[in-house]
């Protein structure tokens, strides 16, 4: 027995939460074999919010890391939820597509390059809006193409979560890696509030935004695929064996059928119970997780 | 949004890394620290706080009364104190003084 | 004040189609069907209120759970894999207020349903399917990222009443902490910005933007106008790639979309590096 088994974990672990961005993405991949693209010294900024006096960031909170994980060629895109809540802009919107574009390019010519996305973010920047907008249709366009050659692997860690069209972003990865403090929902409890009413979605009830958007429950009900401890060797572990499993069978965004039946099925003159969705969802997922190399 | 800039002729030591740090948060900052090829150090600032240009050179006075790097620094500024500007300052130097 | 939102779509989609019911075990929130254009038999599709619609959140024409699902179904059962022949186009007639915004959405996993949609129309689009969204009213946030937004060729009208957004005004300017009088300025010095359409066409994303009389009455003349229009845009997007580049190659995005330009460059160079 190793002295590490009778030393807690909790000691010994290190958070992937408290990593930003740019340490987060490197703490998945084979170390000495990243590179950093596009990156803060290349300062490309957004040109859209200081004309609204907001200060820009060097890399628009994008971070964009080519290298190996576990020997497989992949590109990490992690954005920073402490800029701007990690929302999609022009500039990181389009280092998103071009890197996922340039990994299907590769992908095409002999050298599968996958991708991992981790996503802290609201979703669009208002401060762009319509091209904020775009920048998801385009990201999203860019991992239909490329999970068609190698798995796309979306971790949420938290604490930001992944919401608003991001959301729909994780929705088509071919894999959701989530952490109890992480949340994946389209519209958050404080815009559900605003436009639907308190009755509709107190988002002062923290109970009821994780037993709704939370991890565990994402995971329970099947809808993503592995919940994870905050724990940055936890991650990354389980980012390699996405890679090493490969592409789905099916990707979840395509069945449509199992998950039509499923809202067919619901009682909807009354707010849905998180945990019977978790009793009645999760055991139908079985076939996404036996993936093909 | 404002735009600053300072230069620091006496600051002319040799650097050879960069170094960035700081996340351009509410009341926080990035630093992106590199070599200046002119031999002497330039510093720009692009903060979304205005009318605190003499805050911002007390500073830098301070800072580089103490660091004689030949350094290029840029500042992206979303509100930060004294203080953090200092921190962030002395994290840049650390990273490229290893 | 602005009307009903989806009373044009319900328009546009009876004028081009002559059908005015969803089909058979489809939500009343959904139509769609196949119909003539030009040498084609396309298939059209449109998000409509529903007034008694399962799920509440989604009466006033928002795009919810059933609205995604039957939109995934109804284009993915057109999809023809076999290869080297000419394949159906896909009109996606753009008329949405939102996602919708309720809780029973949220727990049901909304997220998965809007991108199973998206994820139809894409793969239609991949597949050699000319996909094209015709806006005619509002294209709003999770909305137009479900139904319409991986067209191969955005087609809107020149109106007032066009909205193209990420979030409507209001909401907007609560979460940006700004008036909408503020919005309304801004959306001037900013395009992206901007909730008028003719803004959002030099932003490059759109295919063309259409000149239209009565687009609330449309008469024979302007529907036969329309016709010719999406002929035209499924004959360029069968001559043009099955992704999105258009939208970065358009002169719109050369001018409005420069940072974003400028980025995809520098990764192009770094990519391979050393």
């Amino acid at each position: 027995m190793s002295v590490a088994t009778v030393i807690p974990a909790f000691v010994t672990r290190e958070s992937f939460i408290e990593l930003e961005a740019r340490d987060r993405a490197q703490a998945l991949m084979d170390p000495g074999s990243w590179r950093e693209l596009v990156g803060p010294f290349d300062r490309i900024e957004s040109p859209w919010l200081p004309m609204q006096s907001i200060a820009p960031q060097s890399d628009d909170g994008c971070v964009v890391l080519k290298g190996t994980i576990a020997g497989q060629a992949t590109v990490v895109i992690a954005l920073e939820g402490g800029f701007q809540a990690g929302s999609i802009g022009e500039v990181s919107g389009a280092k998103m597509t071009a890197a996922l574009d340039l990994a299907t390019h590769d992908s095409e010519n002999g050298r599968k390059t996958a991708a991992v996305l981790l996503l802290e973010t609201g979703g669009v920047r208002l401060q762009e809006a319509n091209l904020g907008l775009a920048a998801i249709a385009e990201v999203m366009a860019s991992i239909f193409a490329l999970r068609q050659h190698a798995p796309v692997v979306t971790v949420i860690a938290g604490t930001v979560g992944c919401f608003g069209g991001m959301s729909l972003v994780a929705g088509i990865s071919s894999y959701i890696l989530m952490t109890r403090e992480a949340r994946l929902g389209l519209n958050g409890a404080e815009v559900i509030e605003q436009e639907s009413g308190i009755e509709e979605f107190d988002s002062s009830d923290r109970a009821l935004i994780w037993a709704v958007f939370g991890g565990e429950q994402r995971v329970g009900m099947g809808v993503a695929d592995e919940l994870l401890q905050d724990d940055a060797k936890e991650i990354a572990a389980a980012v390699q064996r996405c890679l090493k499993v490969g592409l789905p069978v099916v990707h979840r965004s395509q069945q449509i059928d199992l998950y039509r039946d499923g809202i067919a099925a619901l009682d909807t003159s009354q707010q849905i119970e998180p945990l019977t969705l978790r009793k009645n969802w999760n055991n139908k997922q079985a076939k996404t997780k036996e993936g093909s190399a | 949004m404002e735009q600053l800039k300072f230069d620091y002729p006496s600051a002319n030591r040799w650097i050879s890394k960069r170094a960035h740090v700081g996340i351009v948060g509410s009341g926080d900052m990035e630093v992106l620290m590199e070599p200046a090829e002119t031999g002497s150090a330039h510093v720009s600032i692009q903060t979304s706080v205005n009318g605190f240009g003499s805050s911002w050179k007390a500073v830098l006075d301070r800072f580089f009364a103490r660091f004689d790097g030949a350094v290029r620094i840029h500042i992206n500024d979303a509100g930060a104190t004294p203080g953090s500007v200092m921190l962030r300052l002395e994290q840049a130097v650390e990273v490229i003084e290893q | 004040m602005s009307k009903q939102v989806g009373l044009r779509g319900k328009t546009w989609f009876q004028a081009l189609t002559s059908v005015n019911s969803p089909m058979g075990g489809d939500p009343g929130s959904v139509l769609t069907a196949d119909a003539r254009l030009g040498e084609d038999t396309a298939r059209f599709l449109c998000v409509v209120p529903d007034p008694k619609a399962r799920f509440p959140c989604v009466r006033r024409g928002e795009v919810g759970l059933e609205e995604a699902y039957t939109l995934a179904t109804r284009v993915s059962e057109v999809i023809d894999h076999s290869e080297n022949v000419k394949k159906r186009p896909i009109v996606a007639i753009v008329d949405v207020k939102s996602q919708a915004y309720g809780r029973r959405e949220e727990t049901a996993a909304i997220f998965l349903a809007a991108a199973t949609a998206a994820d139809a129309y894409a793969s239609a689009r991949m597949k050699g399917h000319p996909v094209i969204a015709l806006i005619v009213g509002h294209a709003f946030s999770g909305g137009f990222l479900t139904h319409g937004y991986q067209a191969n060729r955005i087609l809107a009208f020149d109106d007032d009443d066009i909205v193209i957004h990420a979030m409507h005004k209001e909401a907007a300017a609560r979460i940006t902490l700004r008036s909408v009088a503020d919005l309304d300025r801004l959306g001037h010095e900013v395009p992206p910005m901007s909730y008028d359409v003719r803004d959002y066409a030099k932003l490059g994303l759109l295919h063309k933007l259409l000149h239209i009389q009565d687009p609330d009455t449309p008469a024979p003349a302007t529907v036969a106008q329309i016709q010719k229009e999406l002929i035209d845009a499924i004959a360029d997007a069968r001559a043009g790639s099955t992704d999105l580049r258009n939208r970065l190659e358009s002169k719109g995005a050369r001018e409005m979309r420069k940072a974003g330009l400028a980025a995809r460059a520098y990764m192009e160079k770094q990519w391979s590096g050393d």
